[in-house]
């Protein structure tokens, strides 16, 4: 059961694998440079709307644990219908009439509600919102989080598998597309940012807005070119005159694709680029002080 | 009685607006005086989340007993509903011939909510 919600952090180094556009290859980055790393690292999969980290890594048997926010329930019989409770929702998750009536679906769990209350009528229960799966292969320590059909708040379910983040010398996060609440829950207190993306325009527009995000998250951030071609560097273009760290090229093509269509990671199919991986690692590393233990 | 009917506008000559939640505004209708004032929805209009919900509180606050709108989502029906409040549904139609036809009983109550929440 998580209901802690916040972020802890641990020892070691933390790299959020992100984008911006879906689709660029973050997962294929994020599970490359845990199998690349030689000692115990850990994948969060924080894309909990469509997990698929586990399908690369393979763990066989997977732990599974619910994922529980708290959400107000009324005690008839204590209530006294004094309206403390009224008005007071900043999500609309409550409506007045004679005594407070709760929208689950919309609630945020501030708690408020349950802590005005004079009469102790409103608790709060936990409501399952989705769920936790973890299990190892290897040195890899894979924690994936998936959020229940027709949710639609996700930071929390990202928030519990970051609850999850452990002791490792590395910790990867595989984060959801866009620049939203979901993006910012998973990138944040990260120590490094990675941007994969394309060189199309859709790739270079939402790089552009991850980037916006990122400088007021105020965290150290570098870019990785997937599906990169000669001919077309827009990327490269912008990443020059921002003078945004262009950290690594991934070429474009279709072997690449065909692999990870049958969910094979693209160090099988590739592995000469494992020295390459080796070295975004430090560069990124390097880029944020060493990555000394913090 | 009191009836609301949504709107853009400030009038009883001005069309009705399909959405209940995020009605801009609600014309208050009183068939006895056939006075009507106008009652403002803007904070609900802009809401992030929950605008059925509030948009309904309001109109439950003015008092009324009936609803006239285009649609209507499952939230704020179900508060109309246990505030004893009927919703008719009708066309983007001057909310003087929306009147009209209420008071002809020529509306039909309706039994549920006809949109999902967020339809629009």
């Amino acid at each position: 059961m998580s209901m802690v919600i916040g972020n802890k952090k641990g020892k070691g180094f933390t790299v959020a694998v992100a984008s911006g556009k879906g689709g660029t290859g973050k997962t294929t980055v994020a599970v490359c440079l845990a199998l690349c790393f030689d000692k115990e690292v850990q994948l969060l999969d924080c894309d909990v709307e469509e997990p698929n980290a586990h399908i690369f890594i393979n763990p066989g048997s997977l732990m599974e644990e619910q994922v529980l926010v708290p959400v107000p329930t009324l005690d008839e019989s204590k209530c006294t219908g004094c309206g403390k409770c009224n008005g007071l929702c900043a999500f609309n998750a409550i409506a007045f009439l004679e005594k407070p009536l709760f929208f689950p679906d919309l609630c945020h769990s501030c708690g408020l509600c349950a802590k005005v209350c004079p009469e102790g009528a409103i608790k709060e229960v936990g409501k399952n919102i989705g769920r936790l799966e973890t299990g190892v292969k290897g040195k890899v320590h894979l924690v994936s989080g998936c959020m229940n059909v027709g949710i639609a708040m996700s930071p929390p379910v990202i928030r519990a598998v970051k609850e999850k983040a452990a002791n490792a010398a590395l910790r990867i996060i595989d984060c959801p597309p866009g620049t939203a609440c979901s993006f910012v829950t998973s990138v944040k207190n990260s120590d490094f940012v990675l941007l994969v993306t394309e060189p199309t325009p859709f790739g270079l527009h939402d790089m552009k807005l991850a980037v916006k995000v990122i400088k007021l998250l105020k965290l150290p951030f570098g870019v990785l070119v997937n599906k990169s071609v000669s001919g077309d560097d827009c990327i490269g273009k912008f990443c020059k005159s921002e003078k945004m760290a262009l950290l690594m090229r991934i070429p474009e093509d279709r072997k690449i694709a065909e692999a990870y269509s049958r969910g094979i990671p693209l160090l099988e199919t590739m592995p000469e680029l494992k020295d390459e991986f080796e070295k975004l690692l430090q560069d990124m590393k390097d880029l944020c002080g060493g990555g000394s233990e913090k | 009685m009191k009836i609301a009917l949504t709107t853009s506008g400030t009038s009883i000559d001005d069309t009705l607006e399909s959405r209940f939640g995020r009605s801009p505004k609600f014309i208050i209708y009183d068939t006895d005086s056939r006075a009507s004032e106008v009652l403002d929805n803007n904070v609900n209009m802009n809401a992030a989340q929950g605008a059925g919900i509030q948009s309904a509180m309001n109109v439950i606050k003015a008092g009324v007993q009936a609803v006239i709108t285009g649609h209507c989502g499952p939230k704020a029906f179900n508060l109309l509903k246990n505030a004893g409040i009927a919703v008719y549904l009708v066309e983007s139609i001057p909310l003087s011939k929306a009147i009209e036809l209420f008071q002809s009983n020529s509306l039909r109550k309706q039994e549920a909510a006809d949109v999902d929440g967020h339809w629009k």
